[in-house]
């Protein structure tokens, strides 16, 4: 128990290990090993879990050892309420991604390793709280991410493969001055807990050739999460990689991998300068809007299936962006309307979950159609519904999940934004209804065009949904059914955590009163 | 210290010569296809003498007359072109390109070259800093000259020599003009005279500091004196063009920190060079500007390049402009910056023309489609070549991250007039993450994948181990050589 954090993120090298040792010719020994992998990290991450307590809003399971003494940096690690979501569905969808990629063929051993080291990666930047730890962990990411998508990808692979590279890598370059800047101008240290103690403080009043340098440092590290998110106009990597990732990493790259943008926005950018959040509240709603909109009008217009998914993800990490900048609204320049801030704030972290097991679910069964009908051009289907009922079934949950059916988990998360940030931005919320709409659109259109209407002869073959697939899907449709219908297991969960952010944000900032 | 007292503080020098002298007439004794030998015996001798710089005592003091120095900067710096020396050596023996040639005079010069950066590193005095330059220039232009029944290399080896020529007569006149505003050749007393000159002489410090600076930019090839870089590079033995992207622009870093810091800056103090005399010349931007312009030209001229040697090339252009970005903080957190890169960057740089040696071995080719298909074939050298083009992008968490790491952190140190220069330089990895993530992409992505795999031979494989463990394990635990170079951090200072 003591150790649980390491264990959850050394696991996977553990895994790499193993599977280092195994001939490349036994492909499903390989693949029997990442399950193995994965699934005991998914176990752990539910004894996290059932040990977590939910009342505090504080750190458990904190670990800590000195790394390099004479930068000050340590290896800590640390789980709270907004992480520990976070490290489940990590943990859930790295072991249904085993599953997902069970048919691939091409260099199984390179593909399993690279999966594992991109699971590591993922679970390091969740779990750390020294910065140093966590740019590393941020940057491990993206070697395999690059080889997994150039490698195993579709056509376009190779472009797709170094434009996301390229693309983050620049965030993170900017990602990395502005680590540096708060290190020299906060004491010297990369612990992400003593920062927030020291940084509201220590940047006051701190000028960068004449600007205030907690906007400098607010606009170095938001592009560098904005990319990930991704806020538009940083999105446009976003469309090419998912559509040309292989299924299991398009699931991984929607599922978790956006959500380390908005993870790392609320753990650094609101934990260490207040200020900033009040002083940019209303361009992250704004851009938020932006998102809503331009995602589901992209959304709209595309004819791949895959491409229309991806940008749905434009368009529901807009809700996020919109429920995070509600936490102004407990300050007192807005009557202290802690109820708004806590709904806003919850909301968005409640849809960035939501928004994980939903479209990982929607790029499954994007997958599930590609795997047989070898093309995913949405005018190509049409009458499917009569020819594979269970997979038209659970399609229809998804993408009815996907639009915020009352009732599935999507709606819950996407009220609570709303509600949350009514008080403060009535403007952008209403407007932002528009999105709503247009996500409803997209996703009816769709599914109208793909299931209704005449069968298409080429398809009157085409086999049902496998026992394998629904394995991979179920889990998700459950739980998006469950949290529909029943938040309050995740919301206790994090509620503490989010009351310690608002606290945090609204007592540190000088602009709070103002 | 008088010539012959100073005899008993540069053991390591004698003995080096003793090796190189028992070399030549060596390697008169033996058959042409045993010549390799002198190599293994220069080996030998160079740890010997790394073991002799390790046991001398830390006394810090100058030798012959105030002509050279003793001191632990000058030794970390002995000890890394040791290493470099060796590694080299060793891969030489393996690389096809010498095979028809006597190899007993390549090794003999390899020798004389470490010699002349071991006082191009403790030179504290203009002559010395020249005659040091020459030596290593001059044996330079003889190894990249090599392989005389190739054109290319014959080309290699008198671009050299018109370009080296050239660069170290500015140099030299550059020498001449301080000789006459200081009328001394020794750093110390040269700092004390121009720090006491009138305003009106100026200008004849600034244009006699930038022909001196157009001397070291030859040397570790900074814009815009690198023109001779792409070519020499091509066209010499890869082992040598490995030799000469590391060890020379080691020697020449060294030489010029110590120059700037003790002849512009108030000896030793490290406080930036704003505080340099009373003279009031920018030569903070000065060096930012050659940084910049610098390290962005090797970049994106990097990224045309379809011969991995020249590519390469522009790459050793770029990380040179990477180094030469701290140096105008010029602090104590700069200098250690440079020194680490400078170690970083040995075992990333050195590994990536090992895999070029084997490549070249097997295929005959340097050109980017002789490494198709690479990574299937030969796993552990893809995987290594992968591991050291990752570091050399400067990814954590890989040895190349961590010298980045500290060129920047020494920046933002150095107060908010510096942060564009971290910009600069971050901008910069970027570009670098494309050509070097092509040879990746080349290695796994295109070509067919071939069943065989075939296995390097067994010193090339050790000596990529050698130079891929450290290159990942320096970049996630580097506490020991973080405090060797802490302590390497003194510096010889004269008092009066």
């Amino acid at each position: 128990m003591e150790y649980i954090l390491s264990w959850l993120i050394w696991l996977p090298v553990i895994g790499i290990g193993a599977i280092g040792f195994i001939p490349r010719e036994k492909k499903d020994l390989i693949r029997i090993t990442a399950a193995v992998t994965t699934g005991l990290q998914f176990l752990l991450t539910l004894v996290l879990y059932r040990n977590f307590d939910n009342s505090i809003g504080v750190m458990q399971f904190m670990e800590r050892a000195e790394w390099i003494p004479s930068l000050n940096i340590s290896y800590i690690l640390g789980v709270d309420g907004l992480s520990l979501p976070m490290v489940i569905l990590t943990g859930l969808l790295f072991f249904i991604g085993v599953f997902v990629s069970w048919t691939i063929e091409k260099a199984v051993k390179g593909y399993y390793a690279l999966f594992l080291l991109l699971n590591m990666g993922v679970m390091g930047v969740f779990l750390s709280l020294d910065f140093f730890l966590f740019y590393v962990f941020w940057e491990v990411m993206l070697l395999p991410m690059y080889f997994l998508i150039g490698m195993w990808g579709g056509p376009q692979r190779e472009y797709a493969a170094i434009k996301f590279f390229l693309y983050t890598l620049f965030g993170s370059v900017l990602m990395l001055i502005g680590i540096l800047g708060l290190y020299f101008t906060c004491g010297k240290t990369f612990d992400i807990l003593e920062l927030q103690r020291i940084a509201p403080t220590a940047l006051d009043g701190v000028l960068w050739w004449g600007i205030s340098a907690i906007k400098v440092i607010w606009i170095l590290l938001f592009i560098g999460f904005a990319i990930k998110v991704p806020v538009f106009p940083f999105h446009t990597w976003l469309p090419l990689a998912h559509v040309e990732a292989p299924t299991a990493i398009s699931v991984l790259l929607a599922g978790i991998l956006l959500k380390l943008g908005v993870y790392g926005i609320l753990r650094v950018n609101y934990g260490l300068m207040p200020d900033g959040v009040y002083w940019f509240s209303g361009a992250l709603a704004f851009l938020g809007l932006i998102n809503v909109i331009w995602g589901g009008l992209c959304a709209l217009a595309q004819t791949d299936l895959k491409k229309l998914v991806a940008y749905s993800s434009v368009n529901h990490m807009g809700y996020s962006l919109i429920g995070m900048a509600a936490v102004i609204a407990a300050g007192e320049s807005n009557g202290y309307n802690l109820k708004a801030a806590q709904a806003g704030l919850g909301g968005a972290v409640f849809q960035m979950f939501n928004h994980g097991t939903i479209s990982a679910m929607l790029f499954i069964l994007v997958g599930v159609i590609y795997d047989r009908a070898h093309h995913r051009e949405i005018e190509g289907f049409g009458g499917l519904a009569t020819q594979m009922p269970v997979y038209t079934a659970i399609t229809a949950l998804a993408f009815f999940a996907g639009l915020g059916l009352p009732g599935l988990s999507g709606f819950v998360s996407e009220a609570m934004c709303f509600i949350g940030a009514f008080p403060v931005y009535k403007g952008i919320v209403i407007a932002s209804t528009i999105g709503i709409l247009l996500n409803a659109a997209y996703f009816l259109w769709a599914f109208q065009r793909v299931f209704f209407g005449k069968l298409n002869e080429k398809y009157t073959e085409l086999p049902e949904i496998n026992s394998r697939e629904l394995f991979t899907v179920i889990p998700l449709l459950l739980i998006t059914l469950f949290f529909g219908i029943y938040p309050a297991p995740y919301l206790d969960i994090i509620s503490s955590t989010m009351d310690v952010i608002i606290e945090h944000v609204v007592s540190l900032s000088t602009l709070a009163s103002m | 210290m008088n010539n012959l007292q100073s005899l008993s503080y540069y053991y390591p020098e004698l003995i080096l010569v003793g090796v190189i002298l028992c070399g030549i007439i060596y390697d008169l004794f033996i058959d042409k296809s045993k010549s390799g030998n002198v190599g293994i015996f220069l080996v030998f001798g160079l740890i010997i003498v790394a073991i002799s710089i390790l046991i001398q005592d830390n006394k810090v003091t100058s030798l012959f007359t105030d002509s050279i120095v003793k001191d632990p900067f000058s030794q970390f710096f002995k000890l890394l072109i040791i290493l470099a020396t060796i590694f080299v050596s060793i891969v030489s023996l393996k690389n096809d390109e010498l095979k028809i040639y006597r190899k007993g005079e390549y090794f003999t010069l390899l020798g004389i070259i470490t010699f002349g950066l071991f006082l191009m590193v403790s030179a504290i005095d203009l002559l010395m800093l020249y005659l040091s330059i020459e030596i290593v220039s001059i044996m330079s232009f003889v190894l990249a000259g090599y392989l005389k029944q190739n054109t290319r290399s014959n080309e290699a080896a008198l671009k050299y020599v018109v370009y080296g020529g050239f660069s170290s007569g500015i140099m030299l006149f550059g020498l001449s003009y301080i000789y006459g505003l200081a009328g001394t050749t020794n750093y110390f007393k040269v700092q004390q005279a121009l720090s006491t000159l009138p305003s009106e002489s100026n200008t004849a410090v600034i244009v006699s500091i930038i022909m001196v600076l157009a001397g070291f930019g030859y040397k570790i090839s900074a814009v815009p004196f690198h023109f001779w870089t792409p070519d020499v590079y091509e066209g010499s033995p890869t082992t040598v063009t490995a030799f000469l992207s590391v060890a020379p622009k080691a020697g020449a870093l060294a030489m010029m920190i110590r120059f700037f810091n003790q002849v512009l800056a108030d000896g030793g103090a490290m406080q930036g060079l704003d505080y340099i005399s009373n003279t009031g010349i920018p030569w903070a931007e000065i060096l930012s500007i050659l940084a910049i312009i610098t390290m962005t030209l090797g970049n994106v001229v990097a990224i045309q390049q379809g011969n991995i040697k020249r590519m390469l090339a522009y790459s050793s252009i770029a990380h040179a402009g990477y180094m030469l970005l701290a140096m105008p903080a010029m602090s104590g957190d700069s200098i250690y910056a440079i020194m680490i890169y400078l170690v970083m960057y040995l075992f990333m740089n050195l590994g990536a023309f090992f895999v070029v040696v084997l490549v070249k071995n097997k295929t005959g080719g340097e050109s980017l489609e002789d490494y198709e298909g690479l990574g299937w074939e030969m796993p552990t050298v893809g995987a290594c070549m992968t591991l050291f083009m990752v570091s050399l992008t400067g990814l954590p968490p890989t040895a190349g991250f961590v010298g980045k790491f500290y060129i920047f952190a020494s920046l933002i140190k150095g107060g908010e007039s510096l942060y564009y220069l971290v910009f600069i330089g971050g901008v910069n990895s970027v570009i670098s993450l494309y050509f070097y993530l092509r040879v990746v992409k080349v290695m796994y992505f295109s070509g067919s994948k071939n069943d065989v795999i075939k296995k390097p031979g067994r010193v090339m494989g050790i000596m990529l181990l050698l130079t891929a463990v450290p290159t990942f394990l320096l970049g996630i635990y580097w506490v020991p050589l973080a405090t060797w170079i802490q302590n390497s951090l003194v510096f010889f200072i004269q008092t009066n």
